[in-house]
């Protein structure tokens, strides 16, 4: 019998000690970059206000992520609160009611500062479907002193006409130095979201308003043979395995003249920790051929709140915490302004502290002002995106067209057959898809 | 009449076992080394292989970052929980199978690898909408579940093959002694295919620890296992090469102690038969 009492004095002061709060627990994925570990780590800040919630990440690799995530969208599983997703997801997701609009978050969230360009892209109808947390355009990025000992300087806007120039005369194969380093590993994400913006800057479109695949036509075939002929005079041995990363490596490690790629590469570039030519990089904006459009291209990742989740209001205070202004102060009185999350708000681009440590800062902006997802090539197109077109099809197609443009810069295909086997590959996509009969 | 092998041909096949076996080990190997570098010398080219500037620092990131205890007992109990079932269901089926055999038996094996035959991928949403139907998604008994499934047609293969080395009359002998057919199991057949049910034990454990498909898809943060530590660190725009490495490192170092402690086993078992 004592036993028994004091059995259930005991489960009673546990019960007493239980806190007398709720507790909403939100899951967040996320994708591994250091802006998004750096949030991680001050999520404390976040907890120590809301006492009332607690946060789990899950962090994964992008492409895993993104299968993960729409596995998990799909088929309403409720195993997030708040996804990481890109510009491209947004539309298509908000389309398909996949995504809560938001439209709670808060007095102060002031939403007009937001970057116009990235509101755009995380909007639809009007309606914000997703809180940019980070976003990016891609730009020139080359050695100040290699130019110098070669006599020639990078303008501001830099024609493709100077770049290809520049880049032969800066190749030095036998020293290991290339002219320029291009991404050219297949993928929608790899090699397509650099040559779908280059050929941008040649006037060519993936479709034209009848959503008819246009690689038969002259704009892509001087897209890709200009870059099949440029890489093969002036760039790095293999490169149709490089991808971001490896490009990142090679230019670190001083074999890159010229790199055209992702702004947020310029605080990796720059930082002599990881860079042995951090304090001999200059940047320009992405090449142009003289008709209106630059090869760059724009992108964001974004916090969104799925469908399924119960806890919309937790997830939405957190979303607003992360994406606001008090963040990117947040950040800078830990880390310093060179680490605040870049290319989401105009603020940050007006301050003077922020504009004194990234000397990239300004051409980022003048990047991301330049691409426009609802315009981005010469001539008019049915869908939205810079570097893709955001339809749900456009994953497989876009990794099915970059594996043929990869094996004309492995020299395995030509650039004619590259082009042949990406128009019937991406008709008969579209002809199954219903786009066109 | 035995061929004679002279020195010199045993020098040269040591030596070509040995160079085979270091090209083999060398991405592990890589691996460890990077482990200890920095993110710059990890992608310096050439490559440095031991004179650069050892450091622990990655390892201690890593730590900070992610809970490894936590995922390293989750991969433990899944690929642990999912071997021993697979091993209650496949002693009894392998054996049926290998000792009363019937005019289906070989279909009824055929039918199982071709389960196998299928990508994974195919079969994504409709698994995920029954994981989420009966609330098993980021269990770990669901985990264990999927990789006991997963694993069985090759755990029963391989114990049919081994148990196949066995002779009837041994068996026969036991059950003229009157042993049922449990005892018969436990008694006469399991200590004499030790090494075999060692072997697919091993094997077994090995690829359950290491399945990564369903153990990425299936689970998020309560029952994610290293191969989720892992994916956390791999990112395609930044270089986390040296800390992907020590998290790999970590992710596959119980699993190559256990099997060095159990090599002997495993050898003899996969060599089960082979010389009678």
């Amino acid at each position: 019998m004592k036993h028994v009492l004091g059995v259930l004095l005991g489960a009673a002061t546990l019960l007493g000690t239980a806190p007398s709060i709720a507790q909403t627990t939100l899951t967040i994925a996320t994708v591994n970059n250091g802006d998004m570990i750096r949030m991680q780590a001050l999520t404390n800040e976040f907890t120590a206000k809301n006492p009332d919630i607690s946060v789990k990440w899950v962090t994964l690799e992008e492409n895993v992520l993104r299968q993960r995530v729409t596995t998990d969208i799909a088929t309403k599983g409720g195993q997030f609160d708040v996804l990481t997703i890109g510009t491209y997801e947004v539309p298509i997701w908000a389309k398909k009611n996949w995504l809560v609009p938001l439209d709670n978050l808060g007095a102060d969230y002031d939403t007009a500062d937001l970057l116009p360009k990235i509101r755009d892209a995380v909007s639809a109808s009007g309606k914000l479907y997703a809180a940019p947390f980070y976003g990016e355009s891609s730009m020139v990025m080359y050695r100040t002193d290699l130019f110098e000992k070669a006599g020639l300087t990078m303008p501001e806007k830099p024609t493709w006409d100077f770049v290809i120039d520049a880049a032969k005369k800066l190749t030095d194969k036998s020293a290991g130095v290339y002219g320029i380093c291009l991404r050219g590993k297949a993928g929608w994400g790899e090699n397509m979201a650099f040559l779908t913006a280059m050929s941008n800057s040649f006037g060519a479109r993936w479709f034209d308003e009848k959503w008819e695949p246009q690689f038969d036509k002259p704009e892509w075939k001087k897209t890709l043979s200009t870059y099949v002929d440029l890489m093969k005079a002036a760039g790095p041995p293999g490169a149709s395995s490089n991808g971001f990363n490896e490009n990142l490596a090679l230019f670190n490690s001083g074999k890159c003249a010229m790199w055209i790629d992702a702004t947020v590469a310029a605080s990796f570039v720059t930082n002599p920790k990881d860079s042995r030519v951090a304090d001999k990089v200059g940047f320009a904006l992405a090449p142009n051929a003289g008709l209106g459009k630059n090869a760059n291209w724009l992108w964001a990742w974004n916090l969104a709140i799925p469908a399924g989740s119960k806890k919309t209001v937790a997830a939405e205070k957190f979303i607003a915490w992360a994406t606001s202004k008090d963040y990117t102060k947040l950040v800078a009185s830990k880390e310093g302004w060179a680490n605040v999350p870049p290319g989401t708000r105009t603020s940050l681009y007006q301050n003077p502290e922020y504009l004194k440590v990234a000397p990239f800062a300004k051409l980022t902006l003048a990047s991301i002002d330049a691409a426009d997802p609802n315009k981005p090539t010469v001539q008019p197109v049915p869908y939205v995106g810079v570097q893709y077109a955001a339809i749900p099809e456009f994953q497989g197609i876009g990794t099915a067209v970059g594996q043929q443009f990869s094996a004309a810069l492995s020299g395995s295909s030509t650039v004619d057959a590259a082009l042949a086997a990406a128009q019937s590959a991406t008709e008969r996509e579209m002809k199954r898809a219903g786009y066109i009969k | 009449m035995a061929r004679r092998v002279t020195a010199r041909r045993i020098w040269v096949s040591t030596a070509a076992a040995w160079l085979f076996g270091f090209l083999i080990f060398l991405p592990i190997l890589w691996m460890v080394l990077t482990s200890f570098k920095t993110e710059l010398e990890a992608f310096s080219m050439p490559p440095k292989f031991l004179l650069f500037h050892w450091t622990t620092e990655n390892y201690v990131t890593v730590q900070e970052r992610s809970d490894y205890l936590h995922h390293a007992v989750n991969s433990l109990l899944i690929a642990g929980g999912s071997t021993l079932i697979a091993m209650i269901i496949a002693i009894p089926a392998a054996w049926s199978m290998a000792f009363a055999p019937t005019q289906r038996t070989k279909d009824i094996l055929l039918w199982m690898l071709s389960t196998k035959m299928m990508p994974s991928v195919g079969v994504l949403v409709p698994i995920y909408l029954i994981f989420r139907d009966f609330g098993l998604l980021d269990r770990r008994a669901g985990l264990v579940m999927i990789l006991c499934l997963g694993n069985l047609p090759i755990v029963i293969w391989m114990l049919f093959t081994y148990f196949k080395e066995i002779p009837k009359d041994i068996l026969e002998a036991a059950r003229m002694d009157g042993a049922t057919i449990g005892r018969e199991l436990v008694y006469v057949l399991t200590p004499m295919a030790v090494p075999g049910l060692a072997s697919t034990l091993l094997l077994n454990f090995i690829l359950a620890w290491n399945e990564a498909f369903w153990t990425l898809n299936l689970s998020t943060s309560d029952a994610a296992p290293l191969t989720v530590f892992i994916a956390s660190y791999s990112s395609p725009e930044g270089l986390f090469w040296a800390k992907l490495s020590a998290a790999s490192t970590l992710a596959i170092a119980p699993i190559i102690i256990l099997g060095w402690f159990t090599q002997r086993q495993l050898v003899r078992g996969l060599t089960f038969g082979a010389v009678k």
